[in-house]
């Protein structure tokens, strides 16, 4: 198969459509998709930019899902001896709540940041394996649309987002809402996986010229050290999934305690998955802040290689902490100290980013921006949840706090108030690069305002209740038994309630203030570089084209974009701005690429990704419908494997009448 | 100002990458490193509960250790057939690439028949899959090395089938040298096994 | 045998000078592999005494070393393959190791 390389007189985003598009020696059964505008394009695409708005899109359908989940839980909460939730739906929610926001939400919502702005960043075209990319996303959405149709089909699953055993056994939970949630929980962990291994060699492989690992923007970096967290956690919990669905499916003996099995083996398999992931949910909300902190104090980053020094070490230290989830378990004392020690140890790293992030804006210009309230928002309240968090790594006194209300409110703060209010940063730090239009500053500080409201009131209160008794997973509470006095159980359960639901309207307003900036004559397009950014995603295009970069940038400093801008006096040490954002971007595209290799669109991603869970529902409701799923896997397996990562020019399927060809493709295939 | 690291592709061989390595190579080493994590903890999991079985029988009363010894050689051994295919390809010997895939695919299947007899001597001797805790775990862990063999059969078998027919996108040597490292992991895996499971008694 | 010279065939421009061992050297390398698998086989016929546990941790640690030096080739391979590898490889028995110390797996007797 001859590649051959076609000079181009221009990059055209509109090409002519390839004329009379002959027999291919197509490799593969079929031939590629051609580019279109249509919607069938989005099935088929790899490129990363696209990949980063569907898995944003869908994440945030899976908030709001999530979120009415948790609405249901505090309205049964909201007063004595509630009525909404019977003990089983109950048990449903809080299980589908908290995997609906960990798996649905945060991770394929970073997924999403990081699959748009990390080739961004580094100055490169796309990640280096697109259709293991675009099979991830298919494999993710898959595998959250399967995991939530438990719903309808016999009941969601109903032991707690970590599933302890023996509880999670088919004798104590006999719908198969377990099942789906293990194989829903597979499929999406090939997605974690996958986009780990992609995203490592990209960030390693694929830089731009210049773009040192010391020179790289810290949500870059965070992201790095999050893959490698992926990397090496996923496979963990994937066998501790085996083992309970070889329990449920196939009466292996696992977590059988008459047969001897131990219980602790589950949650040590599960914690040590566990606390990476919870790593894994932070670090990048903390790289968002640290792109997003500089930008509005103007002042660079404070302490940038101990920020991101201590990302790595967070990471590092991160694996050795996990059975501090297991403290009342019976795990012994020296476990349990060897342990609390890791857990006060960790605390430092972080610690160190926060003072990083306060001394950037130390002495700063600040600018109160939206995304720079979330920012702060995250800066404050992350503080306050690690606080609780210090508390509970001195095992004695976790004794007390383990699976109350002071743990909730422990990791709500840090999840909600760090990891969701720096995604509510990067929402409205970068809505104009992806979408051109800045949302509104006004709607924005009302949506923010709500939300730091609706959180502290929800979450602030649950630290006393747990310190008043009220156990976690608890599906009602009585007037008789909340306790004595006026601030009582009771009185605390009602504000959270009340405090949930201002914070369900400041989300709305979040929504709200989309749709009035889209549907809105009146806003503009947003300029090029509207927040005076420092890093290299905002050197393009409002959005970027889709080779991203006209020519690759030589990198020279941190902040390589800053620094294209504005130059500093040798003598006078006064910065001045020397250019505009559009002029930088101007004199980039002076001097454009003459080939620029990207990766073809392909079937094989969605087609080969659609097997699985046909393959569970096969396993879960009929065996012959689990080989036809295999025979699938295989069959679209091979048909990808024989195919290219770029085609021929030939080989595609012709355009239909009036749909633009794309722009022409140059060949060779990506490394 | 503009950059042609990306350009001439098809001349030079690979696109020029900041490590100088290889995308599929860098991926495929990072994948073997998570792999280590799951056959750990499928191993911890055996190490765990191979001692308790409650009924059914015991590691020492069922192991043939003459025959899984012969069945790990056999496996040892596929490893050198698949370096020498790995070498082969190196060399653009297409014709002795796919002699020595074949070879090692044959005796992947050799072991994995071993494995296959082996499992079926055990059952009817008593050790199911759900018989006991050493039962389960036992299974669960040879069960997946043997699949990851079997992958790793599959692989070679359609390696073959496109060397001989000039159908590998991308570099051949490469191609067969990655399949080659999954090969070799999926050995140093059965080492590993072979010594912990076996031979070490409970 | 001899280092490929086709640049079409390569990906990594380290690898064209470091090529590793020759075919005789791998088939010399396979027969020490048998060798020790042998000696391990042999644990199960004569009594090593005291020795026997670590004989066998010693020879396991050398085949798999010696398959992944060799075989797999890191030791003639850039410095970062070997680090990725080994670090999931540390980890993985840290954590393990760690998991079933809690339970006093270490602690019982063989």
């Amino acid at each position: 198969m001859a590649i051959i390389e076609r000079p181009s007189a221009e990059i055209a985003v509109a090409g002519a459509a390839p004329t009379g598009v002959k027999p291919s020696e197509a490799l593969g059964v079929f031939k590629r998709p051609a580019a279109s505008t249509s919607w069938k394009d989005w099935l088929v695409t790899v490129d990363h930019k696209k990949l980063g708005i569907m898995y944003g899109v869908a994440a945030f359908f899976f908030f709001i899902v999530g979120g009415v989940e948790a609405l249901l839980i505090r309205l049964q909460l909201a007063g004595p001896e509630g009525k909404i939730l019977s003990a089983d739906q109950y048990n449903q929610m809080f299980t589908m709540h908290a995997t609906t926001m960990v798996f649905l939400f945060v991770m394929p919502m970073v997924s999403a940041f990081a699959n748009y702005f990390v080739p961004l960043q580094i100055g490169a075209r796309d990640v280096a394996f697109p259709r293991i990319n675009a099979f991830g996303f298919w494999c993710w959405l898959f595998g959250g649309i399967f995991l939530n149709t438990s719903w309808f089909l016999g009941g969601a699953a109903d032991g707690g987002w970590f599933m302890y055993a023996p509880n999670s056994s088919t004798l104590f939970s006999p719908s198969h809402g377990i099942d789906f949630w293990v194989l829903g929980l597979q499929i999406t962990g090939i997605a974690s996986l996958t986009g780990a291994i992609n995203l490592i060699v990209t960030v390693l492989n694929m830089r731009a010229p210049g773009m040192k690992l010391m020179r790289m923007p810290i949500f870059t970096w965070m992201t790095l050290v999050v893959q490698f967290l992926l990397l090496f956690a996923m496979p963990v919990i994937t066998v501790a999934l085996f083992l309970l669905s070889f329990q449920r499916s196939f009466d292996a003996t696992f977590f059988d305690v008459a047969a001897g099995a131990d219980p602790l083996l589950w949650q040590h398999l599960f914690w040590i998955f566990g606390h990476p992931e919870v790593y894994i949910l932070i670090l990048p909300s903390f790289g968002i802040v640290s792109e997003i902190i500089p930008v509005f104090s103007k002042k660079p980053l404070f302490g940038y290689p101990i920020v991101a020094m201590s990302g790595a070490a967070i990471g590092f230290v991160g694996w050795g902490v996990w059975a501090h989830h297991m403290f009342a378990s019976g795990l012994g004392p020296v476990s349990v100290a060897v342990f609390s020690m890791a857990t006060m140890a960790i605390a430092v790293p972080t610690g160190v980013k926060i003072v990083n992030w306060i001394m950037t804006m130390w002495g700063g210009k600040l600018s109160f921006t939206v995304p720079m309230l979330f920012a702060i928002g995250l800066v404050v309240q992350f503080t306050i949840g690690g606080l609780s968090g210090v508390t509970h790594s001195v095992a004695p006194s976790d004794t007390q706090q383990t699976d109350t209300y002071y743990i909730v409110a422990h990791f709500h703060y840090v999840l909600f108030g760090g990891a969701i209010f720096g995604l509510f940063a990067g929402f409205y730090y970068w809505w104009p690069k992806i979408f051109r239009k800045q949302l509104s500053e006004s709607l924005g500080k009302w949506n923010f305002w709500l939300m730091v409201i609706g959180m502290n009131m929800t979450f602030g209160p649950m630290h006393i209740l747990g310190l008043q008794g009220q156990p976690r997973r608890m599906q009602v509470w009585t007037e008789a038994r909340a306790g004595e006095g006026f601030f009582n159980i009771g009185f605390w359960n009602r504000i959270a309630s009340l405090g949930s639901f201002i914070l369900a309207v400041g989300v709305l307003l979040f929504i709200i203030n989309i749709i009035y900036t889209h549907k809105s004559k009146k806003v503009a397009i947003a300029p090029l570089d509207p927040w005076d950014a420092r890093s290299l995603e905002w050197m393009t295009a409002n959005p970027p084209v889709e080779h991203n970069f006209d020519s690759i940038p030589t990198v020279n400093n941190l902040d390589e974009f800053f620094h294209r801008k504005y130059a500093e006096d040798p003598n006078t040490h006064e910065v001045r701005q020397v250019a505009t954002a559009e002029e930088v971007l101007a004199e980039l595209n002076a001097h454009p690429d003459e080939h620029i290799h990207m990766p073809s669109r392909s079937y094989w991603p969605i087609l080969v990704s659609l097997s699985l869970p046909i393959i569970c529902y096969g396993l879960i409701y009929n065996r012959l419908l689990m080989g036809v799923g295999a025979a699938f896997l295989l069959l679209t397996m091979f048909g990808w494997a024989m195919e290219p990562s770029t085609a021929p020019d030939d080989d595609f399927d012709p355009p239909a009448p009036g749909e633009g060809g794309g722009h022409t493709k140059e060949l060779a295939p990506l490394g | 100002m503009a950059d042609t690291a990306l350009a001439h592709g098809a001349d030079h061989g690979a696109p020029h990458t900041t490590t100088g390595l290889s995308n599929n190579k860098l991926g495929m080493w990072i994948f073997l490193g998570s792999e280590c994590l799951l056959f750990g903890g499928l191993i911890s999991t055996y190490m765990l509960y191979k001692g308790r079985a409650s009924t059914g029988p015991q590691p020492d009363q069922i192991y043939d250790i003459p025959f899984t010894s012969v069945s790990s050689f056999v496996l040892l051994m596929s490893s050198l057939t698949m370096v020498l295919a790995v070498s082969a390809a190196h060399r653009k010997d297409d014709r002795n690439t796919n002699l020595w895939l074949t070879v090692t695919a044959l005796l992947g299947a050799t072991f994995v028949g071993g494995q296959v007899y082996e499992f079926t001597a055990f059952y009817r001797e008593g050790l199911g899959f759900t018989t006991s805790l050493f039962g389960s775990s036992f299974y669960t862990l040879t069960g997946f090395h043997g699949v990851h063999v079997t992958v790793g059969i599959i692989m070679l078998m359609a390696l073959v089938g496109m060397v001989r027919k000039n159908r590998i996108p991308g570099s051949k040597a490469e191609t067969v040298e990655l399949i080659g490292l999954y090969w070799h992991f999926v050995d140093i895996v059965w080492i590993v096994i072979f010594t912990l499971v076996y031979l070490i008694p409970s | 045998m001899s280092t490929a010279t086709d640049h079409a065939a390569h990906t990594d421009h380290s690898h064209d000078e470091s090529h590793g061992a020759t075919d005789k050297q791998y088939v010399v390398i396979a027969l020490i592999l048998a060798a020790l698998t042998a000696i391990e086989v042999s644990t199960y016929y004569v009594d090593f005494g005291p020795l026997f546990m670590p004989t066998l941790f010693v020879l396991m640690t050398v085949k798999f070393v010696i398959v992944v030096s060799y075989f797999m080739h890191l030791k003639f391979d850039n410095k970062l393959f070997s680090y990725l590898f080994y670090t999931g490889l540390i980890l993985a028995i840290a954590v393990y190791c760690g998991a079933l110390a809690t339970f006093k797996f270490f602690l019982q007797k063989g």
